[in-house]
């Protein structure tokens, strides 16, 4: 590998590693989501210093110029992070549906505790709270 | 059937305030042994008070979760509180209340059936689809019937009698966007039974169909998609007490 893209290389992923570590400090990252994030940047940054073990993956994956293979890696681990991203998405619009639900039934619930077959004076807006109010239904 | 069954007519409503007071009170009148309740999927519009004020039972969202969120809401009411039936209902004005007759007579004729499912398609009854709709609407039909070995007319109905297992079923898990199809799909893999008999509906009052016209493309192609993604799964749905098939009940 070249050595200015080796020195590149290997600032590059120190720093994603070190910014990392920082946000996972500062517990802007929560662990599980950091862990995939610092495995990537610790192969890349391996990769990147011990660069005969870069060549031997290179030639094993049938690529010709080594650094291409550090791209070829950092390609996949975006592709596996970004999947992972979705995954956590669909599982947080998920949960956000059943709380959605259980609150719709608990506010029901809780109004009609309050005022069986009653409509509803809270949830009213102001204008329907004047409106209940002058028809003598709530007042 | 015995005569002190309960029976909740659960309407979902997204900016529905044009027709929804008109669909409540003609429940109300032609169909007096239903409960209603409406279920506001995040309506932007009065919607919500339209219904309070009609005094039925209101399920409002936080915000819009879609058909299938709505629909699922109206299970997990019908659950909760014990209704031995329920009717789906679109807040449109399309689906005609003296019709839940022909949905509750079909039900009660054979007790083994879990859910019953209007079908404008049945007999001849005047209702004037759009011809890309019909096409669409074709296609899912022969799909669906080879799959669950029935003839299923009309699989994008919402306008639908369930009985307690059904109700079960679908409070557990709904599908997402365009559900009616897969329901179709889903109770024919828990073995439940289903049938259709031929209703009248009216043209669509006011409001948009959840199915546009430019997006029904997109459209066909996920619930295809879905459809065969589900063929695929080897158990769509687990039972109670087993981890929900939903991401939710997952850790990542």
């Amino acid at each position: 590998m070249e050595q200015r893209i080796q020195v590149v290389a290997v600032i590059g992923s120190a720093l994603l590693l070190l910014v990392i570590l920082e946000l996972v400090r500062r517990r802007r990252l929560l662990e599980r989501y950091a862990l995939l994030w610092l495995f990537s940047a610790v192969v890349l940054l391996g990769l990147a210093i011990w660069d005969e073990l870069l060549s031997e993956v290179a030639s094993s994956i049938g690529v010709a110029t080594p650094v291409n293979a550090l791209f070829f890696v950092a390609f996949g681990f975006v592709l596996v992070l970004l999947l992972h991203f979705s995954l956590a998405v669909s599982r947080m619009a998920d949960q956000t549906k059943v709380l959605a639900q259980r609150l719709a039934l608990l506010e029901q619930r809780q109004r009609h505790a309050d005022a069986p077959g009653q409509p509803d004076y809270e949830a009213a807006t102001a204008s329907e709270r004047a409106e209940l109010e002058r028809a003598g239904r709530l007042g | 059937m015995s005569t002190n069954a309960r029976y909740v007519a659960v309407i979902p409503a997204y900016n529905e305030s044009q027709t929804l007071r008109g669909v409540i009170q003609s429940i109300q009148t032609e169909a007096p042994e239903f409960d209603i309740v409406v279920v506001d999927d995040g309506s932007t519009d009065r919607s919500a008070q339209i219904a309070q004020r009609a005094g039925v039972a209101v399920l409002r969202h936080p915000f819009n979760l879609g058909i299938g969120g709505a629909v699922q809401s109206g299970f997990q009411y019908a659950q909760e509180n014990g209704y031995d039936f329920m009717a789906q209902v679109d807040g449109d004005g399309q689906h005609r209340a003296d019709q839940l007759r022909v949905l509750i007579a079909s039900m009660s004729d054979d007790p083994s059936i879990d859910m019953v499912c209007g079908s404008r398609f049945l007999t001849d009854s005047g209702y004037p689809a759009p011809i890309s709709r019909r096409t669409g609407i074709h296609l899912f039909s022969q799909l669906l019937s080879r799959i669950v070995g029935q003839r299923v007319s009309d699989p994008t109905s919402g306008f639908r009698l369930y009985n307690r297992r059904a109700i079960n079923l679908f409070a557990r898990d709904y599908p997402h966007d365009y559900p009616e199809v897969e329901a179709v799909l889903m109770v024919h893999w828990h073995r439940l039974r289903m049938r259709e008999v031929p209703v009248q509906m009216l043209q669509r009052g006011g409001g948009v169909s959840s199915i546009r016209s430019g997006k029904s493309i997109y459209y066909m192609i996920k619930v295809l998609l879905a459809i065969f993604i589900g063929m695929a799964r080897a158990r769509p749905v687990p039972e109670p007490g087993e981890e929900a098939p939903v991401a939710a009940a997952h850790g990542i």
